[in-house]
């Protein structure tokens, strides 16, 4: 009997704190939180309680004695997001809202640099996206400098540098005049992030053959092969040589072999030759006597 | 077509993929910010459409996972780091005794960048929904909750996933 009277007197004890606290509107709370970052709940009352940090993102249930607050250690609450804190004890229950952001220090890129390879002299060619990470991979939606570097074979780098928004920065970039790899660079704080982009010589500029008669037959050769920066246009690109004769027609596809295309035609006398390289037309001659 | 037929046109089409979503989503209401500002990639009515729709769905799982206490139920509509940290907090849900409901009553989203090269899509939405607390079975507390989340979805074989889910302070 008396353990019985010393139960229910505390289970009022108990529920009075608990009212109490929720009188009071004492979840003392903070309205936001940096991630990883210690806190602490404070709790109103007396007697046991139930604390919940509750998010999609993290869930968190701890046994508290009211009156005392409660510490959360550094690293408890990681995850960045928007967090309902409910207190429990007896039969009452009182809640609360905090925010938890990302630590302000990118630790990790994630970049995107596209295309892997293209042509060279290419205006606005190469786009590089930056999203920025904080230690525990939460997206640092603060603004935040990203500088963005290419820098090839020849020329200057290309620098630029912009803030993010929403955690992601972009830019587009020119690909370079010469042919080669070019490292792209995305840097946030002391974290950096490389991609390598192939720079390749562009279409042909220029198609000029030469002819030389062998007998019955026609050598023909064109000059080295160079796209529209002076870049040797790759060995394998298909030159398509052309004669017409009193109504006939010869076609002849030599690929590029160090940097020229060569090849013999029959002399057909009157004949006009030409070359021509994907949609780039050469020179035209007019073979012997009409 | 003058600026006032454009921002009328815009406005009409808005309401309309609103309604859309009305029915998408179960019971919530959905609204969609007129898209003309986003890029810098040109942003198609057609992927437009699937990014809302994909997204949507993809709070469908998130409340189904969280309260069924089910991460593979995360797997259709999330990859990377959002199902990593949801499959943690279902995890930790677990081995508490706890299961959450989410119902998202309302969606204001806004589409606000589309990668250059196509591959990421973010948008903010501000979201009114209610979560209910169940510790052992035993429902303690159902709260109205208003949050701005930022996503980012990419592109997958048939669909958007999300990738990052995260509420920010409004």
């Amino acid at each position: 009997m008396r353990s019985r009277l010393t139960s229910f007197l505390g289970s009022l004890i108990v529920l009075a704190g608990v009212q109490l606290a929720v009188a009071q509107g004492s979840l003392g709370l903070p309205k936001t939180v940096e991630a990883g970052a210690a806190f602490s709940v404070h709790t109103a009352g007396s007697g046991k309680g139930v604390l919940y940090i509750v998010g999609p993102g993290q869930v968190l249930r701890r046994d508290v004695q009211l009156g005392e607050a409660v510490s959360f250690a550094p690293g408890d609450i990681h995850n960045a997001g928007h967090y309902l804190v409910v207190l429990t004890g007896g039969s009452s229950t009182e809640n609360g809202e905090f925010d938890v952001t990302a630590v302000h220090q990118p630790t990790t890129l994630s970049f995107i640099a596209k295309p892997s390879r293209l042509p060279v002299d290419l205006h606005d060619g190469i786009s590089g996206v930056a999203y920025v990470f904080d230690t525990f991979h939460n997206l640092i939606l603060q603004p935040t400098p990203v500088s963005f570097q290419l820098s090839g074979v020849a020329g200057a780098p290309q620098t630029r540098t912009v803030t993010s928004k929403n955690g992601v920065a972009w830019t587009k970039l020119d690909s370079a005049s010469k042919e080669g790899s070019a490292k792209f660079e995305a840097r946030a704080g002391n974290v950096v992030d490389e991609r390598i982009i192939q720079q390749v010589p562009g279409d042909p500029c220029k198609l000029k053959m030469d002819i030389r008669p062998a007998g019955q037959r026609l050598q023909l050769e064109t000059e080295p092969v160079r796209d529209c920066s002076g870049n040797a246009v790759p060995d394998g690109t298909i030159i398509t040589f052309t004669e017409i004769y009193d109504g006939g027609e010869a076609t002849v596809d030599v690929p590029l072999k160090r940097g020229v295309a060569k090849t013999e035609m029959p002399a057909h006398n009157g004949a006009t030759i030409s070359v021509a390289t994907g949609v780039v037309m050469g020179n035209e001659i007019r073979w012997g006597k009409e | 077509m003058t600026t006032g037929q454009i921002r009328k046109s815009a406005l009409i089409a808005c309401s309309v993929l609103a309604a859309l979503f009305v029915g998408a989503s179960d019971q919530s209401k959905v609204h969609v910010e007129p898209t003309d500002s986003v890029g810098p990639r040109t942003l198609e009515k057609q992927t437009e459409t699937a990014v809302v729709r994909d997204y949507l769905q993809a709070w469908r799982s998130l409340s189904g996972a969280l309260e069924q206490n089910r991460a593979d139920l995360l797997n259709a509509d999330f990859v990377g780091t959002a199902k990593e940290k949801l499959s943690d907090t279902i995890k930790e849900q677990s081995k508490l005794g706890i299961q959450t409901r989410y119902v998202d009553k309302a969606h204001d989203v806004q589409l606000v960048f589309y990668s250059p090269e196509g591959l990421s899509i973010q948008l903010v939405d501000t979201v009114d929904y209610d979560v209910q607390l169940i510790d052992h079975e035993k429902p303690q507390i159902t709260q109205h909750v208003r949050a701005r989340y930022v996503a980012v979805l990419t592109p997958t074989e048939v669909q958007w996933k999300v990738r990052v889910f995260q509420a920010e302070p409004e």
